[in-house]
């Protein structure tokens, strides 16, 4: 049953790829698979690992100065500003996973929350990342070389793509037998370290590979919207990522990305009615973990596995 | 003069807690082959005792040494790999599993794609039969498919039994194996552990003293962290410093 659910959730998803940027505007489209693959990649940690970061923004922001650097100031080609974005959130996850892994539960959050804040300050001191201003203008260049990524359309499919194979490979981590020790460590780390795991091992490749997926995302938003700024390393982006992974489902596979298209949509349309936006997506936050404790996706998974 | 050397050997071992001393210069072997248990009173420092053999805790002072090893300096996954392995006094299991997925994972450890986070998880149902036959020796074949959190406790422990022997491991420690069982399930683990007690060295906690007297070989009593006596079921049975210690506590 577990199966065809999952089943049914791929076939929704790559469907709604498909023909979503005949209803919704592309741009607006591109935002949320962008926060939907960083929320997944968050997911891997938290919900695969238990392990509850407060800092991922420092991924997905060194991802998107480093990428958009590379675009505007190197002038290397797309995938390779991608590359390099990537390579840099995975060196910085690298050594920050190194520092908090061996802490546990509040503790290992505040140390991420630190040492985002440290990625934080230095993208305000450094001055390649133009502090308060921000990369802007970032060139989006050429798909392959061959299509512009300024043709909306072309930069949405090239995002549904990446998105779709990042996604793919976060499947098959946690489904991997890497998977299965991790999520043992998760149920019991006690219990993993007298059969003889290094449990810290494990934690540190999850956290890297956690931090290398959220730089995809990071560098691919920052090339997409031409901008990399200060928002992209704040703790509040640390803190949003939290929400859309819990108000999508925390642990699930689909969760995150429902939660992403949730907060973002919300963001957008609160955006022109003049409400206090952080207020009301509070509020709604609020009451959905009230309401639905596992999530969209994880209450709809209860409801379909039940009547069957 | 091989055999004359204890497969574990603590020396001069303490560990004191914000100045309490929980296990206060326990010097004792365990012999090759042999069922060992300890015992004592609640609070004597047994399963702190083990904590620190198996290297959960680092010792204060004092030295470990585990097949002629020095391992005082070693991690606690590393110690496993070496071969003592230990069980917990509360039930150890990986509760999201089915029964077959957790001695799974004490499988893998043999295995060298454990950091493979491409390689589909479909390679390890290879080592089905292996788990199913662990399975079996605790009564468990019907329930494999179960999820842990759908077993009783009884199930539980023999799960975790199955588990610790999926490793193979020279010396098992186990804490409190039948604590908390009916009287048939204390059989059948009693006669499981001596079965598999043939082929490897036992260490055990056990509060049950009839199962103490019919398994072990020799006995270690502990109390306020030091070892009281030690010896054969019946000479530490009518120790007199043995009945005090005993006396006026919940149970023994
Ligand atoms: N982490 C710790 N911090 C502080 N004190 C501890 C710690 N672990 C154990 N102790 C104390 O050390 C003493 C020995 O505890 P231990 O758990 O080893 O006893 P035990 O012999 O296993 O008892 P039981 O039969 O109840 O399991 C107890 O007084 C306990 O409170
Ligand atoms: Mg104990």
């Amino acid at each position: 049953m577990k199966m065809n659910f999952d089943k049914a959730g791929w076939i929704v998803l790559i469907v709604a790829l498909l023909v979503a940027p005949w209803i919704f505007y592309p741009l607006l489209l591109v935002k949320i698979l962008c926060y939907a693959l960083f929320a997944s990649a968050f997911n891997l940690l938290l919900g695969t690992c238990g392990l509850m970061s407060f800092g991922h923004a420092a991924f997905f922001g060194t991802a998107a100065y480093v990428a958009g650097h590379a675009a505007k100031v190197w002038g290397l080609p797309f995938e390779a500003c991608l590359a390099v974005g990537v390579a840099a959130a995975a060196a910085v996850g690298a050594v920050f996973g190194y520092l908090s892994i061996r802490r546990q539960g509040i503790y290992f959050a505040m140390i991420t929350l630190a040492l985002a804040q440290l990625i934080y300050f230095l993208a305000l001191q450094l001055p390649f990342t133009h502090a308060e201003d921000g990369l802007t203008s970032i060139p989006r260049g050429k798909v392959l070389g061959l299509f512009s990524l300024d043709d909306n359309i072309v930069l949405y499919y090239t995002t549904a793509v990446i998105f779709l194979a990042a996604f793919s490979f976060i499947y098959l981590v946690i489904n991997s037998t890497f998977g299965q020790i991790v999520r043992a460590i998760r149920d019991n780390e006690m219990r993993a370290v007298s059969l003889g795991y290094d449990v810290n091992r494990y934690k540190l490749l999850a956290f890297t590979l956690s931090a290398a997926i959220a730089g995809l995302a990071g560098a691919n938003k920052a090339i997409a919207f031409k901008l990399a700024t200060l928002v992209d390393v704040h703790w509040t982006t640390s803190g949003n990522v939290i929400l859309m992974t819990l108000l999508g489902g925390l642990g699930t596979l689909f969760g995150p990305v429902a939660g992403a298209l949730v907060f973002v949509m919300l963001e957008n349309y609160l955006a022109d009615s003049g409400l206090p936006v952080q207020l009301v997506i509070g509020a709604i936050f609020i009451l959905c973990i009230l309401l639905f404790r596992r999530g969209v996706i994880g209450e709809i998974e209860r409801l379909v596995l039940r009547r069957s | 003069m091989q055999q004359a050397e204890p497969i574990l050997r603590m020396v001069d071992v303490r560990k004191t807690f914000s100045g309490f001393s929980a296990v206060a210069g326990v010097t004792f072997e365990v012999k090759r082959g042999s069922i060992h248990a300890l015992i004592g009173p609640n609070g004597a420092g047994k399963t702190t005792l083990f904590n620190l053999a198996t290297k959960f805790l680092k010792p204060s002072s004092g030295q470990i040494i585990f097949k002629g090893r020095d391992i005082t300096a070693l991690l606690p996954s590393a110690v496993a790999r070496l071969g003592m392995v230990r069980s917990f006094q509360i039930s150890a299991v990986f509760q999201t599993m089915t029964a077959r997925e957790n001695v799974r994972v004490a499988l893998q450890t043999t295995r060298d794609d454990c950091f493979s986070f491409w390689r589909p998880q479909g390679v390890l149902n290879v080592l089905n039969d292996r788990a199913d036959a662990l399975l079996a020796d605790v009564g468990l074949s019907d329930l494999r498919e179960r999820k842990v959190t759908e077993l009783a406790y009884g199930q539980r422990r023999a799960l975790e039994l199955a588990t610790t022997l999926a490793l193979d491991p020279e010396l098992l420690l186990l804490d409190e194996p039948t604590a908390g069982m009916g009287r048939e399930d204390v059989g059948r683990i009693a006669a499981m552990i001596r079965r598999v007690a043939q082929n490897r060295t036992v260490l055990m906690v056990e509060h049950n003293l009839s199962v103490v007297s019919d398994l072990s070989d020799r006995i270690t009593v502990l109390a306020r962290g030091e070892v009281l006596a030690e010896g054969s079921y019946a000479e530490v049975a009518s120790d007199p410093a043995v009945k005090t210690a005993y006396m006026g506590t919940a149970h023994g």
